[in-house]
């Protein structure tokens, strides 16, 4: 009987061995990426660096705000400092979990507001390695999660969980996610092409406290097919500052407030 | 400073963008000077505010534009050489906050050295209300190029001779108040001192003008008092998740319409800028996996109700809408089609005198534009065309636009027009096709 108990659960282990589900990790990990605090706002220094070194930089502040909780709407807002030929521009995102984002963005030299369409899920954040969708988050019921395994990286024991995009909608195949058990931040994503060849690499570089929040600090995206690198420093980050629903709107994209951008 | 007062007046025909030949004049007008000596005392007084944040950009930049079709009806070979540079000036201690936008130009083509002021004001933010006052850039509607409730001066011959698009724009000088109750957002412009729209210069554009043998030519301009200082409104919030605007705007044609002393003998040619006002509409909000725009005006032409005077013109309906959408990866295209629809047609053909062209009684046009970014969005491959279904006539712009650094820019293109009538939008400026080169240091 006790050896039948025994055979039944090692039947059942490929199902019960991890105390949770790769789902609830993911989500944990949304909660811990994308959503801590009711609002965020950080100066981002951008290093875009080619595979023969050359660098620009994109400097920009980025202010979020949360619209209920973990996996709903948020409110993004980004002022750009740098280059040169970009300052004063800003620009909005409406984004929600289940349909297409609203985005906006004011061009200054003629002081005009527009509409534009973009795919977050494929687009370049300002010529970056990263993503629209790796900048602001991907929604969980995008993909099928499953954890592979658990494993130490850096000393911190991770859940290693591989997401499958249910449709075509990306340039990749599949994601590897290494999640820290403790904070559930994501501490490496390794991005596969569709020939299953690993194609970008994500790394969080640092993670710092932050009005006791962790908080990845510095973060690196790697192409590993064209050399292309970007690193990611968040300076100056805060959450719960108090950001005003009135500031996502034209008005301020046109004037953004001293006080929030600086 | 000075060259404020001084302006090129090259106007436009009844129909479309052609030129006279008539010389330029210096004019002091004094409620602009007025506007320029409070403008002067806010700025005396902002900057003895201790302490105020001081930020000082700009650029550096060639630009030159070739023929490649004909030289220019004077001679010369370039529709634009020029180098320029720009400073812009940002201070600010809430709540108020000065911007300057100034440029330095030598322009080779008039070898003349000259200082414009792009922008100048003094902003005033409180927490439900705003104040602008000065020189500033103002952009209504949803139309990429096409412009029914932006009723604002352009610089037409900026745009086809190859200029940053940002040239297009010029200021107006006024007053803008902006109220944000929670139910919807306002904003009011008071203008008192009329700027027309810059049309393309004689010297240099090959345009149509119905009657070449009249030398004797002279410009009226709406003079500047109470009665005539323009108003313009706009009203906007979301609707359904699109944004929502409706716009009022009461005061003059921008483009100068022709007056001659006597359409049977005419030896001299005035021209004015009739009464107008514009009551307008846009939409523009996601849909179909991209973005709609829906743009509508009624155009009054409060001088000819009627339809009957041949030397304005007649009362207008417009519509406009477009559509843009992300293909693949930093590919982008837009398609935009525009309707105008001519009221009281029988009427205005009717008084329309022989030897004058008539316009349709609706005139269409459809625009493309196709924008992909390579090489890290370092590299912009672009195409822009308009394509008038009505007149047949079309006007091509292809860019190569390449950062070589976080500092340095610089473009490629083409202005290439043709077909249609030789009265007709870009069928007239037919001969002027032109390559542009712009490169920018900005800092």
């Amino acid at each position: 009987m006790f050896r039948y108990l025994i055979v039944l659960l090692v039947m059942l282990l490929p199902f019960e061995a991890f105390a949770i589900s790769a789902e609830e990790v993911m989500k944990k990990s949304q909660a811990a990426f994308h959503y801590q605090g009711k609002d965020f706002k950080a100066r981002v220094m951008m290093k875009l660096i080619s595979q023969g070194g050359s660098e620009r930089i994109r400097e920009l502040t980025m202010l979020r705000k949360n619209y209920g909780g973990a996996g709903g709407d948020q409110k993004f807002f980004m002022y750009f400092f740098k280059p040169a030929d970009v300052k004063d521009l800003t620009f909005m995102v409406y984004k929600y979990p289940a349909k297409d984002d609203d985005r906006w963005l004011f061009v200054p030299a003629i002081n005009m507001v527009r509409r534009i369409a973009a795919q977050d899920k494929t687009s370049s954040f300002v010529g970056s390695d990263f993503t629209y969708e790796d900048v602001s988050g991907r929604d969980i019921q995008d993909d099928t999660h499953s954890i592979l395994k658990e494993e130490k990286l850096g000393g911190r024991d991770c859940y290693v969980v591989k997401s499958v995009p249910k449709a075509g909608d990306v340039d990749y195949s599949y994601k590897l996610s290494w999640v820290d058990k403790g904070n559930f931040l994501p501490l490496k994503e390794e991005y596969y092409d569709k020939k299953n060849e690993l194609a970008r690499v994500f790394t969080a570089d640092e993670i710092k406290a932050v009005k006791g929040f962790p908080t990845i600090t510095k973060r690196t995206m790697k192409n590993l097919q064209s050399g292309h690198r970007t690193e990611v420093l968040y300076i100056k980050s805060d959450y719960n500052v108090g950001l005003e629903d009135s500031l996502f709107s034209e008005r301020f994209l046109k004037q953004p407030p001293k006080k929030w951008i600086e | 400073m000075n060259n404020s007062f001084y302006r090129c007046r090259c106007e436009a025909s009844a129909l479309s963008s052609a030129s006279c030949g008539e010389s330029r004049e210096f004019r002091l007008n004094p409620a602009r000077s007025c506007i320029y000596l409070l403008f002067f005392m806010a700025l005396c007084f902002s900057s003895s505010i201790y302490a105020a944040e001081v930020s000082i950009h700009g650029f550096v930049q060639g630009n030159y534009s070739a023929d490649v079709a004909k030289s220019n009806p004077d001679g010369g070979d370039f529709k634009w050489a020029e180098e320029r540079g720009q400073l812009k000036l940002d201070a600010s201690k809430e709540p108020f906050k000065l911007f300057l936008k100034t440029d330095a130009f030598y322009d080779h083509t008039d070898e003349k050295a000259q200082i414009e002021l792009r922008e100048g004001y003094l902003d005033y933010t409180e927490k439900k209300w705003d104040l602008r006052a000065g020189r500033q850039i103002i952009t209504w509607g949803v139309g990429d190029l096409i412009f029914i409730n932006d009723v604002f001066p352009k610089d037409y011959e900026a745009f086809f001779s190859g200029r940053p698009l940002e040239y297009m724009k010029k200021g107006i000088d006024g007053v803008k108040i902006g109220a944000y109750p929670e139910f919807a957002s306002f904003e009011f412009i008071a203008i008192p001192i009329f700027e027309p729209n810059n049309y393309t210069d004689a010297r240099k554009f090959y345009a149509y003008d119905p009657m070449p043998h009249v030398t004797n030519r002279g410009t009226k301009d709406p003079a500047t008092n109470l009665e005539n200082t323009e108003l313009a409104l706009r009203v906007y919030r979301d609707i359904a998740g699109f944004d929502t605007s409706v716009y009022f705007y009461r005061g003059f044609f921008r483009k100068p319409y022709m007056m001659p002393d006597d359409i049977n003998n005419t030896t001299k040619i005035t021209y004015h800028y009739p009464k107008l006002s514009v009551y307008g509409a846009s939409l523009q909000g996601r849909a179909l996996d991209g973005v709609l725009s829906l743009e509508g005006g009624y155009y009054d032409s409060r001088e000819d109700r009627a339809g009957t005077d041949y030397t304005v013109p007649n009362s207008q309906t417009k519509f406009l809408i477009g559509y843009q959408r992300q293909l693949w990866e930093d590919f982008t295209v837009g398609v935009q089609y525009l309707t105008e629809y001519m009221h009281d047609y029988s009427d205005y053909k009717k008084n329309q005198p022989g030897g004058l062209p008539k316009d349709r009684k609706i005139y269409q046009l459809a625009t493309i534009r196709l924008t992909q970014m390579l090489m890290h969005q370092t590299l912009r491959l672009s195409f822009f065309s308009f394509y008038s279904t009505s007149d047949g006539d079309y006007m091509l712009n292809p860019e190569v636009k390449y950062n070589f650094s976080d500092h340095v820019w610089a473009a490629v293109g083409a202005n290439i027009f043709g077909e249609g009538e030789k009265w007709s939008q870009f069928g007239q400026l037919d001969k002027n096709d032109n390559v542009y080169f712009q490169i920018r240091y900005e800092f």
